[in-house]
């Protein structure tokens, strides 16, 4: 990053370095990805820098990064509950912390700490447990008590409505990083090395024969291909009736807001998952609001007072002083929840086409990790790496589900 | 705040729902594999389109049918569920040997 900066300090004229989009499709690639989010990006961006395997091609039917990468919260942590859910976030923080050395491009990654607080004793009981797996698998996660909570974060109010908190789980290396820069960081570096991105190209179906994907279908035209991955987040139930596969995925709008900026007041990201809701500062100061989704599936990322009111309720009982602060934006993703609220990655019945899915409210933080496994997988023609063996689609039809529901809730 | 019309309370607003899943065929628990249960349990359809959907009036308890799309909202019609299951449905103990463990 420094290098380069002081180069474009000293040059005359700072030129846009994202090169502008092949104007055609090639009739064939060794692999199509399908979806040009952040994940789509990564998986080619290991494609190219480590396997060598340029011949790629990214579509997407909207632009880079236009689904739910640029939409989300950006909260990066590991403290999640199960051993496979923890190792496998664990190794992304990893990548996290490093992926500006990677990119020579800053993403702005900043470890704040996450705060969850606890309102039960079954919560805390709970955390107690959390804190335990994550600190086993090499993740900073500490109990703390009411005066230890209050000497953290001063401005929190305690003795929330009918629910005072009574414990919090101090998740030392939670952070958040700029989610645009992210995915353009991926892109920059996998188009720098031959990969080509596609906008505005739609995948509308497979050519699938005796098992084995030969070509997919888009509105520019059909290409071949030696194998596909999808990684299309909100949409990949509709893309996975296409490839005839049925998967246990409910899509549900997540909806989020940002207030007008404030001073600085808040370091660290904190959460209630019995109030269902978290907040954080953002870098501009704006306050970030999120909580749990809609109650009901929806492809539609329309926002409703409803679940703003609610959400906005229990952010000022958390910090009463929000009632004086006006909104200043909202929007809404989609996201594609799995029942054990973990995602699905690897094979699938179809031999040549891989699954990058049911990210949920929680696969922005995994881009790292899931971009890097899935390379592995697509180079060596279905190995199934180690790390994500146990997501497989496969895992539901042998009742092995990976519940981290608990560790999910509202803090994704 | 959004409308659901209830066949039994009328219309309401959406917050006094709770959303039941896909209205769907259950195979037979007594005579279906391991794989066909699975299948039933976890997979759904998930379309972007018009969807029969089990609902519940919370303060009632009433369970109903909804016809819904999932790309607009928009509800086009609810009604109560003896429209489309029209005979009582038993369910037969399991038989104890050949059952999912
Ligand atoms: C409000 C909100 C808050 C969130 N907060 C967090 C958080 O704090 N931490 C966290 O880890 N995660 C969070 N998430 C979840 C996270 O954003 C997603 O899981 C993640 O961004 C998924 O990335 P992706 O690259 O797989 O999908 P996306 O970024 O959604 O990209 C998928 C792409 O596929 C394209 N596509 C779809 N169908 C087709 C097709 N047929 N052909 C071609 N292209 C297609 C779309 O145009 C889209 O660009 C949040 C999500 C939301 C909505």
């Amino acid at each position: 990053m420094p290098l380069s900066l002081l180069r474009l300090g000293f040059s005359s004229e700072i030129k846009p370095d994202f090169p502008p989009p092949p104007a055609k499709l090639k009739p064939s690639y060794d692999v199509v990805i399908i979806g040009g989010g952040g994940h789509g990006v990564a998986i080619a961006y290991y494609l190219a820098k480590y396997h060598g395997i340029t011949n790629v091609a990214v579509l997407d039917k909207g632009y880079l990064g236009g689904g739910s990468t640029t939409r989300n919260t950006a909260v990066i942590r590991s403290n999640y509950l199960t051993p496979e859910g923890v190792k496998f976030y664990i190794e992304s923080v990893k990548l996290f912390r490093e992926l500006s050395n990677e990119f020579d491009f800053n993403i702005m990654y900043s470890e704040r700490g996450q705060l969850t607080l606890a309102h039960t004793d079954a919560t805390v009981r709970a955390f107690r447990q959390r804190a335990e797996v994550n600190r086993h698998f090499g993740g900073r996660t500490e109990m703390l008590d009411r005066k230890q909570i209050h000497e953290l974060v001063p401005l929190l109010n305690l003795d929330t409505g009918h629910m005072p908190i009574l414990a919090g789980l101090w998740h030392i290396d939670g952070a958040t990083a700029r989610h645009d820069g992210v995915a353009w960081g991926y892109a920059r570096g996998a188009i720098q090395r031959g990969v080509e991105f596609h906008p505005l190209t739609e995948v509308t179906g497979f050519d699938i024969e005796n098992g084995r994907l030969k070509a997919v279908k888009t509105t520019r035209g059909t290409i071949q291909c030696g194998c596909a991955v999808q990684a299309v987040a909100g949409h990949s139930s509709l893309l996975l009736q296409k490839a005839g596969i049925r998967a246990p995925i409910h899509t549900y709008p997540l909806q989020a807001m940002v207030t007008q900026p404030v001073k600085p007041f808040l370091d660290q990201l904190v959460s209630s998952s019995a109030l269902h809701c978290y907040v954080q500062q953002t870098g501009r100061g704006e306050i970030l609001i999120g909580g749990g989704s809609d109650p009901y599936p929806l492809y539609n990322t329309r926002s409703t007072i409803d679940l703003k009111e609610g959400l906005l309720a229990h952010a000022i009982e958390m910090f009463p002083f929000f009632a004086n602060v006006k909104l200043m934006r909202q929007w809404t993703g989609i996201t594609d929840m799995t029942p054990d609220y973990s995602p699905i990655m690897g094979l699938s019945p179809v031999e040549n086409y891989y699954l990058d899915a049911g990210w949920g409210t929680y696969g922005f933080k995994s881009t790292p990790i899931c971009g890097k496994t899935m390379a592995e997988l697509v180079a060596s023609g279905g190995k199934v790496p180690e790390l994500i063996a146990p997501f497989g689609l496969d895992r539901f039809s042998r009742f092995q589900q990976i519940n981290e529901m608990g560790a999910t809730a509202a803090s994704h | 705040m959004k409308i659901m019309p209830c066949p039994l309370n009328g219309p309401r607003n959406i917050s006094e729902f709770t959303y039941g899943g896909e209205v769907r065929a259950m195979p037979d628990p007594a005579r279906a594999s391991v794989a066909e249960w699975a299948d039933h349990v976890f997979n759904q359809d998930n379309p972007a389109g018009v969807v029969r959907e089990w609902w519940m009036h919370n303060a009632s308890g009433y369970w109903f049918i909804a016809e819904r799309h999932t790309v607009s909202d928009d509800i086009l019609r609810t009604y109560d569920p003896s429209e489309i299951f029209r005979e009582r449905v038993e369910f037969a103990a399991a038989p104890t040997e050949g059952t999912p463990s």
